[in-house]
């Protein structure tokens, strides 16, 4: 992918970081010789954007009752999540290297025994949604006469939303009008088996949000500055919870990887390995060139 | 005699009152629940997800997760089947101090038929090993656990009942979690009961002991934990066992005993409660007196089973000896 490079400097940093995480995220599962890179890659900008922009956090102390909570919903992204939250400093860099090893504290789906910063099991779809509706009535009915009601952000597939207790989920989000939740629809198009839209079709997604009250926003999902402007701007409701449908690519940063249906649950070769690689690497120079120029 | 969900309301009533963290989560349930007075006095602790179980359980697991101890209350057929995913994952393995409470069990809703039955429930949630499972026998029994559940971190399921349930069996100590209760020793036959049925249990051991039949009676109203030591020891004091429950006698308290049993103290079990999970649609009470479930044919089982036991005669065809 040849991703613009942006000229804003807090924008190229979350940038670079995010280079900086795909390459873990690639070599990590790799060496695990299992994962979901290509999920990886679909979500790694926006949670990038949330941990390092947007969300009111402490990973010196997880457990801060003011903080913000995530939700990763579809929990097949983990590696995404674990080497953002390492980035950020909530556990070592160190314990990526026993990603999904055996007893690992780092298993394919979040566990948040093991894992300072997860705040929900989850693996199953369908059911991140419903715990995270639950979390914003709980944190509003709880924080309602403070000035800060912590924000709960919950992060959805598409191919996901197949599932019926998502929309479950939505009703009940809009009835108790939820203002400080705002879910973001990881839109890469594809699921396991082929595109959603011949699986089962979700179109029109936008229009099915905003009939289940939802105030809805679109944007693209590795453009930094416009993931940005969308939380931005999803946080200004005050009577209905916010749904971003970002506009994602299954695989990006990695041009062999990207909208393949094969890339599911592939690992790379060690010659494709060399190739991604090389692509990230790349990509990661021009944004530290970019940034030390 | 009274409703159970009588005491259950009553009591949420009394401790939301002062305890921030308690919520009331529903599913369109607040009048099969009986919780209309809780509605009215705290509109500001109960959610009502609406008729949609997979939410209810995901949303108490949600509002666990930032603190609050809530209390998900629906019909037991829908709460423990159509949300089971929801309660392995979202409950048990991440470890949320939710309250599931069924508060329609067995036949209960008896005339609407198998898809209103819950005789499975117990079976299918014992092997969630960090999920507490209380069926309470009275109402005393009841209040003493929620007193438990008000303040205790562990994910929990309580199996209630609508229908007359005795307020106090004036059974010995008081509730403590993972405990069973001996209510009266016996050296013929040990019964091993729970719910609804640990009040027939002392009547049919009452039927008995007028024919010279010396049956014991054990209240096992946690199945998870389960009090494994005790089981065992009382077990010894009778050559043979039953269990009762209003329940399918696969998997349930009868599975749970005779795991028990044939690791510790085999001897022969008779396992009394549903043949199967489909019942046939009848008023409640023409159900159990249907599958035999009210003392007088609970007492005639066990005499049936434990004589030929105490005879000696019980698989002497096949050789094998009891003495």
């Amino acid at each position: 992918m040849d991703a613009p490079i942006h000229g804003d400097k807090e924008l190229y940093q979350l940038q670079t970081q995010a280079w900086q995480s795909r390459l873990r995220a690639l070599e990590m599962g790799t060496r695990a010789g299992i994962g979901h890179i290509a999920h990886d890659f679909s979500c790694l900008d926006i949670l990038t954007v949330l941990y390092f922009k947007i969300m009111r956090i402490n990973p010196e102390n997880p457990s801060w009752e003011e903080r913000d909570r995530f939700v990763l919903s579809k929990g097949h992204s983990v590696g995404a999540l674990y080497v953002t939250l390492a980035a950020r400093g909530f556990f070592p860099l160190s314990w990526l290297a026993t990603y999904q090893g055996f007893n690992t504290r780092l298993p394919g789906h979040p566990d948040r025994k093991t894992v300072p910063g997860i705040e929900h099991n989850t693996g199953a779809l369908g059911h991140g949604f419903s715990v995270a509706v639950g979390m914003a009535a709980g944190l509003y009915d709880h924080n309602r006469k403070n000035n800060i009601v912590p924000h709960v952000y919950v992060l959805l597939g598409d191919g996901e939303l197949q599932e019926g207790s998502n929309w479950e989920a939505a009703m009940l989000g809009a009835h108790l009008q939820l203002s400080n939740l705002t879910a973001i629809v990881d839109r890469n198009g594809l699921q396991q088996g082929n595109f959603t839209e011949e699986t089962v079709r979700l179109e029109s997604l936008r229009a099915k949000w905003e009939s289940f009250g939802w105030a809805t926003l679109g944007c693209n999902g590795h453009d930094f500055a416009d993931l940005v402007q969308a939380f931005n701007e999803s946080s200004t409701s005050d009577n209905q919870p916010q749904v971003i449908i970002a506009k994602t690519i299954k695989g990006c940063g990695v041009g062999f990887m990207e909208n393949q249906t094969s890339w599911h649950h592939r690992i790379p070769t060690q010659e494709e390995f060399s190739e991604a690689c090389k692509e990230i690497k790349k990509n990661l120079a021009l944004q530290k060139g970019f940034i030390n120029g | 005699m009274a409703d159970l969900r009588v005491t259950f309301t009553t009591t949420l009533l009394k401790r939301a009152e002062t305890d921030p963290r308690l919520a009331v989560v529903v599913s369109d349930s607040v009048s099969s629940s009986k919780l209309g007075a809780f509605q009215k006095a705290f509109p500001s602790k109960i959610y009502n997800v609406g008729i949609a179980e997979q939410n209810l359980v995901g949303f108490a697991s949600g509002l666990a997760a930032v603190g609050f101890i809530p209390w998900a209350c629906a019909a037991t057929c829908f709460l423990s089947y159509r949300s089971l995913e929801q309660i392995k994952n979202d409950v048990v393995y991440s470890y949320h101090p939710v309250r599931l409470v069924g508060n329609t069990s067995g036949v209960d809703y008896g005339p609407l038929g198998t898809t209103h039955h819950s005789l499975e429930d117990l079976g299918t949630l014992r092997s969630l090993a960090d999920l507490t499972l209380f069926i309470p026998a009275d109402h005393r029994e009841l209040a003493e656990a929620m007193d438990y559940f008000f303040v205790s971190d562990t994910p929990a399921y309580l199996r209630l009942y609508r229908g007359d349930i005795p307020r106090d069996l004036s059974m010995p100590g008081s509730f403590q979690l993972g405990q069973v209760r001996v209510l009266r020793e016996g050296n013929h036959c040990t019964v091993f009961a729970n719910g609804r049925m640990v009040h027939y249990a002392l009547q049919a051991s009452d039927l008995l002991h007028s024919q010279g039949l010396s049956v014991g009676v054990v209240n096992v109203s946690c199945l998870n934990p389960l009090d494994e030591k005790t089981i065992a020891e009382t077990a010894q004091h009778a050559p043979c066992v039953v269990t009762l429950e209003e329940h399918s006698v696969k998997g349930g308290l009868g599975g749970a005993i005779c795991e028990v049993l044939s690791e510790y103290h085999p001897l022969p079990v008779k396992r009394i409660g549903f043949p199967k999970g489909h019942s046939i649609p009848g008023p409640p009470g023409d159900l159990l007196r249907h599958y035999g479930l009210t003392p007088e044919p609970v007492a005639e089982k066990i005499r049936a089973f434990a004589e030929p036991i105490l005879q000696g005669t019980l698989f002497s065809h096949k050789g094998v000896h009891h003495g």
